[in-house]
């Protein structure tokens, strides 16, 4: 990766979010990705109707200005599903994120540490999970275990885990030969410390980098997970299931299969632009580039 | 000039006849959701084998007719012994397996000792159970000894489960059905389609159609433009999510709602409590708004049902007034039995959409009554497992399609668990009942116990949505039986 | 080198050693009873036992892994327990509808996105560029199955073109059967195409700096010259790096597509599978799409090697 800069990658200075800003994809990002994380928000304290009360003889209306986006099959509002329903999005592939942070950055850092047979056992397993077609194996594992929130979340963050894995085990091997490390391990700190305190703060960046794509990806695997009836539960409202229910009734009322999209397209391409955004700011390199 | 015009015309119109005649057509495409995992009836309950079999490939000694009638199918004509225990078959004459070979006695023989043998994996092995011994008299003739008395025992063998195959064949059906019917098996695409094509020296009227193709679709959004683009020509049985009216406004196409044998529950574990408590399946059933699960599950086409048999039966009671939708009543009831404040339960669905979607609605009508239900989705093997066998459940939602099958709820060990001796008393009668007026009387004494005793909540007898081009003649309009007879479909001319 | 080529034959077995015994075991742990599944409600006992002798799913675990394993070396995988017909059989029919499919998906993303992204290269920071970038960066966040589902609205119910799903078979002929394909490989390939756009344009944007190329350029070569034949050729690395692993996600990823359009391919084959716990197709299936990923990534490393004389020694 050419992310890795010649010099130790600078902290976010004080000029980072200046930077960022000045950003187009960056502000373009934020802005979208902040939009669904406050509908989400909102949700919890108000929506334009209770969906947890179904109203069998207002189903499937037209967009008016009582129902903005219409009503589903059992009479519910689709602008309410849609914003509760960004809560399961971004509460299965948060989750499922830190999983593979929370595993994959000490199994990478502790690869690139010791190096030798740890390194090779670890990175071999790595390549076993990627071998694995991703999406078969959440199907497998969320129709063995039951369909649940809880059980896509495992599904989708156990492939995160070599994904995060290899980031950082990649930036950390980059940085362990630098002078400065050299310097600490004269000083006689031992390898965790070293770690924690020189090698994480150094590859933060990326991991943020990393983190923001896989938040993308998660997004997109909950509601594929969901939409083969594998992931969040009715009536817990997700945009995946939305879209299964809406497909049968595409002929009759396309905008229900409409609405749950383009929530999905936003917040994916929110999170990527946020992405691209802050690795544009972090790295002169790339910007030059651009 | 006048007679040229004439001769014109006349000539147009013989043209436009002849033409009409010959293109006739002769091949249909049948659409269907569920795929058989094998096509072998006396090895699986899947009614998905019998759709596409039954009838058309596979005989019996009877069959059942478009009504529901018990009619005669290999066996042309039967007499029954005074005590009732020896049914005396004669068998149909030169009828020939689709391999080559002759049917007699002895195949019948054959088929009847090896459903009812001990390592019989004959899914309804019940129906077997009365008999005791089955003999071959000669090539034409079957004398079948019963161990007692059964009312239902020509019915019995109408079941897809009770039809007679070849001994060379037995072994080989369930990927190369061989059989007697009027078509014989062709070739199955896997997860695409099976074909027949027209049997050559069929004992009875030869069918109409040549060449039959029975396409897996398995859902409304792509069964419904299948069947306006005229890739599949019927859907005997449609998914039509909600664009049933939009099928009835095209001309081209016949839209038939019909019967159906499936009666669909809110099952409960009778066992469990609080579902051991009276009061509480009584408050369950006030909660149940039939007209909104209807409306919701079901297209707004299903018949409602107060106990568990089908309306279109006629022993049928109407009971759906026993516990009418009620919710003041039903809350007062749940206060009678010492839950005012609700529980928490769970509610096990299987895939179908009457049960997903109406699995919804229950718990949101539930809900309203202080009953929080907990939806857990189950695939049909883990639903079969945790629900059916293990009876680990609080409440399920499930069709039961098989035909009078009311006897279910004096089983031992039933998944319902319920155990009630004034109802096996009724039903152990009417089993030893051939008399048609006193088996009606013990069907309705039946009825009126379970809708009494709520042991599960009955919603609504399942419809049959059928779908054909409007010049295809002969299909069924109702499912007296699981299958799809198509040995008198044909295209008007 | 022969050192580097067996040791990556060597990481390709054992990665295919571990999986199947991941695979196995997790197959082991499924609720549910296969015979229960094909007799149905109202089965006896007597009829599951003997069924369940029948499929031999009373044999110690270890037998039956071994005895699967030795199987998989000669391609045999089992008996199905739904359909009762060879595993290998049933996957050669459905291999007919996937791998088609996969092809088709792979060849329009990159025949859309490799120009794509040589003219967004070579147009840098212009409104071409803007405008197919930003075209590309929503094409990765579309997901696969609503795109498909948007096709399924305009071209099946709204303009009757094509049909909205299931397939007739290639016995029906060539026609209808690439016409029941063309919907979904289009919604299979747009994400592929997105990101393989990206990742073309900057593969180039790195040739086009060097300054190899700077020279070319400065000697007069044509520009078209310079950039089809001198910066293409050694961008194609990463590109085709990216499309072997493409290629191994389409065949996997038709799964959730296969669904959508109702087409008999492995996808879908698998997902019944896994609802009708017919576990001996899964694992065959699951194990046949593992073994095509580390396959892929092996040809992609010997690849490396080839072209990379470098890479050969290191590592």
């Amino acid at each position: 990766m050419t992310i890795i800069a010649d010099e130790p990658v600078p902290e976010p200075q004080p000029g980072f979010l200046a930077l960022a800003l000045r950003n187009r994809s960056f502000v373009v990002g934020a802005l979208l990705t902040l939009f669904i994380a406050g509908m989400a928000l909102l949700s919890f304290f108000w929506t334009p109707y209770d969906v947890t009360r179904l109203v069998v003889a207002d189903r499937m209306l037209p967009l008016s200005s009582a129902h903005w986006f219409g009503t589903d099959q059992f009479g519910r509002d689709v602008l309410s599903m849609i914003m509760i329903g960004a809560r399961a999005s971004i509460a299965v592939a948060l989750v499922a994120v830190v999983i593979g942070l929370g595993v994959g950055v000490p199994l990478g850092c502790w690869a690139a540490a010791r190096g030798g047979i740890v390194d090779e056992v670890l990175m071999r397993f790595n390549d076993v999970v990627f071998a694995f077609p991703a999406l078969l194996m959440a199907i497998l594992i969320t129709a063995i275990f039951g369909p649940s929130a809880t059980n896509a979340v495992i599904a989708i963050g156990i492939f995160n885990i070599p994904v995060f894995a290899r980031v950082a085990r990649a930036g950390a091997l980059a940085i362990w030969p630098r002078e400065f490390i050299l310097a600490a391990r004269a000083a006689g700190k031992g390898k965790a410390r070293i770690t924690a305190e020189h090698i994480l703060p150094n590859i933060a960046n990326l991991l943020l980098v990393q983190g923001t794509i896989q938040f993308a990806l998660g997004v997109l695997a909950e509601a594929g997970l969901s939409y083969v009836g594998l992931g969040v539960q009715p009536p817990m409202p997700s945009w995946g299931r939305m879209l299964f229910d809406a497909q049968p009734r595409m002929m009759v009322a396309p905008t229900l299969a409409l609405f749950p999209g383009l929530a999905i397209v936003i917040t994916v391409l929110g999170l990527n632009l946020l992405g691209d955004g802050v690795s544009d700011a972090i790295d002169p390199k790339l910007r030059r580039q651009r | 000039m006048k007679t040229w015009k004439t001769i014109l015309a006349a000539a147009a119109i013989a043209l436009a006849t002849s033409t009409a005649a010959m293109a006739a057509r002769t091949d249909l495409v049948v659409g269907v959701v569920l795929e058989p995992p094998h096509l072998d009836p006396t090895a699986g309950a899947a009614a998905a084998i019998d759709e596409v079999v039954y009838a058309n490939v596979f005989e019996g000694l009877t069959r059942v007719g478009p009504k529901g009638e018990v009619l005669p199918d290999l066996a042309e004509s039967w007499t029954v012994s005074d005590d009732g225990k020896v049914y005396t078959f004669k068998l149909h004459s030169g009828v020939k397996f689709h391999d080559g070979s002759d049917f007699s006695a002895d195949d019948v023989k054959f088929s009847l000792d090896r459903a009812r043998a001990e390592d019989s994996t004959n899914a309804q092995k019940a129906l077997f159970e009365a008999i005791d011994t089955v003999e071959v008299v000669d090539p034409t003739t079957v004398k079948v000894t019963l161990k007692q008395p059964q009312g239902a025992f020509l019915y019995n063998m109408a079941w897809g489960d009770a039809v007679i195959v070849s001994p060379k064949s037995a072994d080989t059906n369930k990927e190369k059905p061989i059989g007697t019917g009027p078509f014989k098996f062709d070739s199955w695409a896997r997860g695409a389609a099976i074909k027949l094509v027209k049997a050559d020296n069929y004992w009875g009227a030869p069918a109409a159609l040549d060449k039959v193709e029975f396409r897996i679709i398995p859902d409304a959004s792509a069964a419904v433009p299948a069947l306006l683009s005229g890739d599949v020509q019927a859907f005997p049985n449609m998914p039509v999510g909600d664009s049933l009216s939009q099928l009835q406004s095209d001309p081209r196409l016949k839209v038939v709602i019909g019967s159906t044998e499936g009666e669909t529950i809110l099952a409960m574990n009778n066992k469990k409590p609080p579902f051991d408590n009276l009061k509480v399946r009584q408050a369950i059933s006030h909660a149940l708004d039939r007209k909104a699960i209807i409306d919701g599950a079901s297209n707004g086409l299903g018949t409602p049902i107060g106990s568990h048999f089908a309306p279109h039966n006629p022993a049928y009671i109407d009971l759906t007034g026993t516990y009418p939708h009620d919710v003041e009543k039903a809350k007062e009831l749940l206060k009678e039995a010492g839950l005012e404040n609700g529980f928490k339960t769970t509610l096990k669905l299987p895939p179908p959409p009457y049960a997903r979607d109406g699995g919804q609605i229950i718990a949101s009508e539930l809900r309203e009554i202080g009953i929080d239900a907990e939806i857990v989705p189950l695939e049909w093997a883990d639903w079969l497992k945790q629900v059916f066998t293990d009876k680990d459940y609080d409440m399920t939602i499930v069709s039961h399609t098989e035909p009078n099958d009311i006897d279910i709820y004096a089983r031992k060990d039933y998944y319902f668990n319920y155990d009630n001796a004034a109802f096996d008393k009724v039903i152990d009668e009417l089993n030893l009942t051939s008399d048609e007026a006193r088996r009606r009387e013990l069907y309705g004494e039946a009825q009126k116990i379970l809708a009494q005793d709520a042991p599960v909540g009955f919603l609504f007898e399942l419809p049959k949505i059928g779908v054909w081009d409007a010049k295809l003649e002969g299909m069924w309009d109702n499912s007296p039986i699981q299958a799809n007879d198509l040995t008198k479909v044909k295209w008007a001319e | 080198m022969t050192a580097y080529i067996t040791k990556r034959l060597l990481i390709a077995l054992v990665t295919i050693l571990v999986a199947s015994v991941i695979v196995f075991s997790m197959l082991e742990i499924v609720p549910g009873d296969p015979a229960r599944v094909m007799l149905g409600m109202n089965a006896t006992p007597e009829a599951l036992q003997a069924l369940r002798d029948q499929m031999g799913l009373d044999q110690p675990l270890l037998v039956r892994y071994f005895d699967w394993i030795g199987q998989l070396l000669v391609f045999d995988f089992g008996k199905s327990y739904t359909y009762n017909i060879p595993v290998r059989d049933l996957i050669a029919e459905r291999v007919v509808v996937s791998l088609p499919l996969a092809i088709m998906a792979l060849a329009l993303s990159t025949l859309i996105a490799i120009p794509v992204g040589i003219f967004s290269a070579e147009r840098r920071g212009r409104m071409a560029d803007t405008l197919s970038m930003g075209a590309a960066q929503i094409g990765v966040a579309v997901p696969n199955f609503w795109f498909a589902l948007l096709l399924v609205y305009v071209f099946a119910v709204w303009l009757r073109l094509v049909p909205a799903g299931g397939f007739p078979g290639w016995g029906a002929g060539a026609w209808p059967a690439l016409k029941a394909l063309i919907l979904p490989a289009i919604a299979l390939a747009l994400p592929q195409a997105a990101i393989l756009s990206r990742v073309t344009r900057s593969a180039m944007l790195d040739v086009l700096g060097e300054d190899y190329i700077r020279t070319a350029r400065a000697k007069g070569m044509p520009r078209n010259v310079v950039l089809w034949h001198h910066a293409l050729r050694n961008a194609l690395i990463p590109v085709l790096t990216i499309l072997g692993l493409q290629f191994a996600f389409l065949l996997a990823g038709t799964i959730i597509i296969e669904n959508v359009f109702y087409l008999p391919g492995l996808g879908r084959l698998v997902f019944q599978a896994i609802t009708q716990r017919d576990l001996i197709v899964v694992e065959g299936v699951v194990m046949l799409l593992v073994a095509v990923v580390v396959l892929v990534n092996l040809l992609v490393d010997l690849s490396y090697a080839v072209v990379d004389p470098r890479l050969r020694t290191s590592r």
